[in-house]
């Protein structure tokens, strides 16, 4: 097919359309073949698969589950969420760890703002295999480790990928705080040394419910100690559907003391702010 | 309170100050140049952030730097690296043997969590880090987890973690060479709800020595 005329570069583009490749995302999300089971697929509203060294990024409204799932066994979804209405608002990893007295991330976990606010809550973990430790690499890392950590190279290094999600809601650099990654696993021995335990294999899933209206950034990039000395990460799917915010009620609003609190002050927040 | 120090930082002085309790600090180290910090009365969590002096941007990352060291705790030989994997500065001398850069600070809202909205109101650290901050340009947006100097947050096995007592006493110190021209923002701990200040927040010493 000819490009050297404009209706021919026109025509040429065209005929690209309709092609279907793993990684991409499915439009509209209700036409994702397989909903979660309990799910009907008019609630999907994202629906996409991440190739390894890529990343995604969407604005949910409040009570959204996002599943997360690691496809072939080596994803690593490294993660960052701010308030949609203040992204000065955002994940503080610190908290996290330190409110719920807890460094492993699991099923009931709050992924905290640096407002006393929860942003999102872990609601199902079947991998186990998460961090809250690391945070994800840095282009001078890769560069070290791979040879080169570009955003569009041959190994892109998660800060790289998540300043790019930032930067497309009008963020920047400064807003890109420490983050956390799920499926490939870290724990903690004596005197504080970090033990990498990767992935708990093909198709470990795990949902996170947006408690508040969220812009979520996600980086699909090998883990920061992964030991390996070739770039490995495999696809990631993304899917998202509507749902409510954690109630008074549910078991995870009283799970502990930190919590109970922690869904009081965004509430208030929503409250207060209408939403 | 005692302010003498069993052995004084070698290099001329060029900054000598002591830090009130519950208040700010902040300063420019210059490349080469290493900050001293005494806890002139023991057990005091010296809350700290790193910036590179010409871009801001760029500052101290927690996860950069456990994860290039391996392991959680800071001490001697800890290189603080920047979120794009620059040293900034490096733990040159440490006289207590690790100290804590995965608890971040307190904050008002973080407080209402930890211990129930009647702490609503007392003093914390992000209010110094914010306003002290301020005077750089710097804002909400720059605030990212930090160093507790002196804190003693250990990690179990089931990952249980938590802020216990402190493990310094009083005129022990540490010393950190800056590796460029980095800009010290410090929070002196007002905090009263754990056991980081022994419950009774205390100033500290902070003086700077030229190479």
């Amino acid at each position: 097919m000819s490009t050297s005329t404009a209706q021919g570069a026109r025509d040429h583009a065209r005929a690209q359309g309709g092609t279907v490749v793993e990684a991409m995302p499915t439009l509209p999300a209700s036409a994702w073949p397989a909903p979660p089971e309990g799910v009907a697929a008019a609630d999907l509203t994202w629906a996409e698969v991440v190739a390894g060294g890529n990343y995604t990024t969407k604005v949910v409204a409040r009570g959204t589950a996002i599943r997360l799932t690691d496809l072939a066994g080596d994803a690593c979804a490294h993660v960052v969420v701010f308030n949609a209405d203040q992204p000065w608002e955002r994940l503080n990893v610190a908290d996290t760890v330190k409110v719920p007295w807890q460094a492993y991330l699991g099923a009931g976990h709050p992924l905290l703002s640096d407002q006393g606010r929860v942003l999102a809550t872990i609601v199902a973990d079947g991998s186990g295999h998460h961090d809250a430790l690391c945070g994800t690499s840095s282009r001078a890392r890769n560069e070290a480790r791979y040879g080169d950590g570009a955003a569009q190279g041959p190994s892109p290094a998660g800060r790289e990928l998540l300043l790019l999600g930032a930067l497309k809601h009008g963020l920047g650099p400064r807003d890109v705080p420490p983050t956390l990654s799920f499926f490939q696993g870290v724990r903690v021995g004596d005197e504080g040394a970090l033990r990498f335990v990767g992935s708990a294999g093909a198709g470990a899933s795990v949902v996170l419910r947006a408690e508040l209206p969220l812009v979520v950034v996600i980086a699909n990039v090998p883990h920061p100690l992964d030991p390996r000395a070739a770039y490995t990460c495999t696809a990631l799917e993304v899917l998202a559907w509507r749902g409510a915010p954690t109630a008074s009620g549910d078991p995870l609003w009283s799970a502990t003391p930190e919590s109970e609190r922690a869904f009081l002050n965004t509430a208030d927040y929503a409250t207060a702010r209408g939403i | 309170m005692m302010n003498a120090i069993a052995a004084p930082p070698a290099g001329a002085i060029v900054l000598d100050e002591v830090v009130p309790a519950r208040a700010p600090w902040s300063s420019v180290v210059p490349a080469g140049h290493v900050l001293t910090i005494v806890d002139l009365g023991g057990n005091q969590a010296v809350d700290c952030l790193l910036y590179a002096a010409d871009d801001t941007a760029e500052r101290y990352s927690a996860p950069d730097t456990i994860a290039a060291q391996g392991s959680l705790f800071l001490t001697t030989g800890s290189v603080l690296l920047s979120c794009e994997g620059r040293p900034l500065m490096t733990v040159v001398a440490d006289d207590v043997g690790r100290h804590d850069t995965i608890g971040g600070a307190c904050s008002k809202e973080s407080n209402t969590l930890r211990y129930g909205h009647h702490t609503r109101h007392q003093h914390a650290c992000v209010e110094n880090f914010l306003r002290e901050g301020a005077k750089w340009g710097l804002g909400k947006r720059d605030l990212v987890s930090n160093i507790n100097w002196y804190m003693n947050v250990p990690v179990e096995e089931d990952g249980t973690l938590g802020i216990v007592d402190g493990l310094s006493s009083p005129g022990l110190t540490l010393a950190l060479r800056a590796e460029i021209d980095t800009l010290v923002l410090v929070s002196n701990c007002p905090q009263v709800n754990n056991p980081c200040n022994g419950f009774d927040p205390t100033p500290v010493r902070m003086i700077v020595t030229a190479a």
